[in-house]
């Protein structure tokens, strides 16, 4: 299944043309990840420096990222942008740690492209409404007939027609996130201005290959 | 007497020139976290910028509105003015530094005992120069005075010898 565009409010689209949400949707489990993507990652940290990491807000992903992010009230000096916070974290670590082939998947789309990528149970999302708009009174994070947190009024939430799956930049609702039983996987990439769509695609069809792969 | 019975109407209506205000303050807050970004990098290797609280907020990703753009916009403008005055006064004292590393090595008898570490001129690694006295005592009643560059970082070992 190919990339589909998710659907942006338009009083958020006037304000940010650049803001989109992409998605696709494939079928796999979580699952361990295979030799091959652990080596993959270990190759990967071994691309990481510390003056690297200290000249990557000059380069055009993330500083597009940070700036989105001091544009919507976050400071990306507290809040890291996710490439930032995985560079970051490669460095205290001393190297990428696999998780699960899920988990890997979005670090190695985010750390090769830039782009953070987030994933949903396909069985919770309702895709065809997939988007982000402008929270409302009574949004619930990981709301539902199961109930959930109360989200501000007018924070950027990622949502469909039924429920608010996250907020804008930050994790899936517990509830949300694939888990064992899950048999397909909606993928997500959000991108601002200043990030070109091939950028955003890659990233999808990297999550895409590693957990068709694993 | 037409223009007087129909006034006129603005030319850009209040909620177009508020979007356009939000889009001019938007532009403004990515130029400045540019150069903010640009001044990180160049301030790094002499020893990075002061570590300055960043802005907390609790209130997550939302719609900005005049007021707040305006802050976070002015906020960043005095950061990178605080960055740029930090990077001027560490060039300058790191060029000071170079001139009298320049007169040690020339006349190190006038300089005795004085230490200029690499990063105190803007060069990396831990060597330092040190004007000593050549042979010791000899050297310091003789007035043989000599400028030594120390071989570089103490071994991770040796630190953990002294804990």
């Amino acid at each position: 299944m190919s990339s589909v565009s998710g659907r942006v409010e338009p009083e958020l689209a006037d304000e940010f043309p650049g803001l989109r949400l992409i998605w696709t949707a494939v079928d796999a489990r979580v699952r361990g990840s295979s030799p091959a993507v652990k080596q993959r990652l270990r190759e990967l940290s071994d691309r990481y420096r510390g003056a690297g990491v200290v000249a990557m807000r000059t380069q055009p992903i993330p500083h597009a990222y940070r700036v989105f992010f001091r544009q919507v009230g976050l400071d990306p000096d507290a809040a890291r942008i996710p490439s930032e916070e995985a560079a970051v974290r490669r460095l205290l670590q001393g190297g990428f740690r696999s998780r699960d082939a899920l988990a890997d998947a979005l670090l190695l789309a985010l750390v090769e492209t830039g782009v953070p990528v987030w994933a949903l149970d396909a069985g919770v999302a309702d895709v065809s409404s997939l988007g982000i708009r402008v929270a409302v009174t009574g949004d619930l994070l990981g709301g539902g007939p199961g109930g959930g947190i109360p989200v501000p009024e007018g924070q950027l939430v990622v949502a469909d027609s039924e429920s608010v799956h996250a907020t804008l930049f930050g994790e899936p609702a517990p509830g949300h996130v694939p888990g064992p039983r899950t048999e397909q996987i909606v993928l997500f990439a959000i991108g601002v201005d200043g990030v070109p769509a091939i950028h955003v695609d890659e990233a999808l069809w990297v999550a895409r290959d590693v957990l068709k792969t694993t | 007497m037409a223009l007087l019975e129909h006034p006129a109407t603005p030319l850009i209506a209040p909620e177009q020139g508020e979007r356009a205000a939000r889009r001019a303050l938007r532009a403004q807050i990515d130029k400045l976290e540019r150069e903010l970004a640009d001044a990180f990098v160049t301030a790094y290797p002499m020893g990075g910028l002061e570590t300055l609280e960043p802005a907390r907020s609790h209130a997550g990703p939302r719609l900005l509105g005049l007021g707040e753009l305006e802050r976070i916009r002015d906020e960043l403008a005095a950061r990178v003015r605080a960055a740029r005055t930090s990077i001027a006064e560490r060039a300058d004292a790191q060029a000071a530094n170079r001139v009298r590393l320049e007169k040690m090595l020339l006349d190190p008898g006038r300089y005795r005992f004085v230490r200029i570490a690499n990063r105190d001129i803007g060069e990396p690694g831990c060597g330092e120069w040190f004007v000593r006295p050549r042979l010791g005592l000899i050297g310091m009643l003789m007035g043989w005075w000599e400028v030594k560059l120390s071989s570089g970082c103490p071994l991770a070992g040796a630190a953990r010898a002294l804990v």
